[in-house]
């Protein structure tokens, strides 16, 4: 099992991948298969941390969070860029103190607040785990601590550990 | 040349298109407008979270629609588009950090204290 | 009925996407700083990896979706690229 499929989930997204930019056919089946299958093989060698999904059925709830966050953050950002005075608006840094250590669960929460609009991930110190990040309508500093915290942290941290 | 398309599919093809597009352009006028280049990295979010999605569900219902079979080539450029913003504004966004503090700004926050090592 | 509204709201979608488009374009000529320009210029590429996709659907051909994937895949690299040589002064370390 480990040694002709290291990474189950990365050959079969590859595999999924191949198929649909090239269509489902048996001769694509084998051809994709077969590059999969060496794909995931030369992984190996990067040797990239293996992430233990505890909880992995919280991972929709995360998901679906997330989705219904950027949408509302997006009607959100667009009024205040349309907003005739742009000079009442503060936007700043804020450190927020992470719990997190988990290099997987850390790239995932970079991804999540950087994709939505509002709020961008600008740097994190490992030995501090300190994140500084640049908020577009900074009203209240400890609003978007406890957001980052509550609302993504937590569940993180109860899907990877 | 879509005689076959029903009303509904149009009308639902046509919000989700526009929406996407006009989200997009409200992110790009963010970026004419917003003073300072920190609150101009917000803007293009726009375009590529709801900008993209918008128009690529409006393509999947138009081709779904059309040709009766799901079209799932825009799940992929959907999932593509999803995983490489991020890491595109993350490193810009340290680049100009990066170019700021090196410049002495005052406008930035100092670095934290012990530094080297940083992940994402 | 259902042609005309595809139709002209497709259009309008692809005037806005246009226009959006030509803001990135002032923005990267205008700057200021470097660090502006790469961000616009990201931002040009997914307008027009949108605009490609809304030109699909116009034609009703499939075939536009592996040009707008390129560009998307273009653009990452190229903005990767350029953030990396902002940070260091040389893209390969």
């Amino acid at each position: 099992m480990s040694r002709v499929l290291p990474y189950p989930l990365l050959t079969a997204s590859l595999l999924a991948m191949w198929l649909l930019l090239n269509g489902t056919s048996v001769g694509q089946l084998l051809l994709g298969t077969a590059i999969a299958l060496a794909a995931s093989r030369l992984m190996v060698a990067l040797q990239p941390s293996k992430p233990r999904l505890k909880g992995w059925y919280l991972l929709p709830k995360l998901v679906a969070i997330v989705v219904a966050d950027i949408w509302r953050s997006n009607i959100a950002v667009a009024r205040l860029i349309l907003r005739r005075d742009q000079s009442r608006r503060m936007s700043g840094f804020i450190v927020v103190p992470l719990d997190l250590r988990d290099p997987t669960g850390l790239a995932i929460l970079a991804c999540i607040v950087t994709s939505t609009p509002g709020t961008a991930w600008v740097e994190y110190s490992s030995t501090e785990s300190k994140l500084l990040l640049h908020v577009f309508d900074l009203v209240d500093e400890a609003y978007w601590i406890d957001l980052i915290k509550s609302r993504y942290e937590r569940l993180l941290l109860d899907i990877l550990t | 040349m879509t005689m076959d398309l029903p009303v509904w599919a149009a009308l639902l093809t046509g919000f989700l298109v526009l929406l996407g597009a006009g989200l997009t352009l409200i992110g790009t006028i963010g970026l004419l407008r917003l003073p300072s280049f920190y609150e101009r990295m917000h803007a293009p979010t726009l375009g590529s979270t709801w900008g993209t999605a918008g128009i690529l569900l409006g393509s999947i219902v138009f081709f779904s629609v059309m040709q009766s079979r799901p079209i799932l080539h825009e799940v992929l450029i959907a999932a593509f588009v999803t995983a490489t913003t991020p890491v595109t504004l993350m490193l810009l966004a340290r680049a100009a950090l990066y170019r700021d503090r090196t410049e002495g700004s005052t406008a930035v926050p100092r670095r934290f204290s012990s530094h080297q090592e940083d992940a994402g | 009925m259902s042609a005309s509204i595809l139709f002209w709201s497709l259009l309008i979608a692809q005037i806005l996407l246009g226009i959006a488009i030509a803001i990135t374009a002032y923005r990267i000529m205008r700057g200021p700083r470097a660090q502006d320009r790469i961000l616009s210029l990201d931002a040009l590429y997914v307008n027009v990896m949108l605009l490609l996709l809304v030109f699909g659907i116009k034609t009703e051909s499939t075939l536009y979706f592996e040009a707008a994937l390129v560009i998307a895949l273009l653009g990452f690299v190229a903005t990767v690229a350029l953030a990396k040589f902002l940070m260091r002064g040389e893209v390969i370390e």
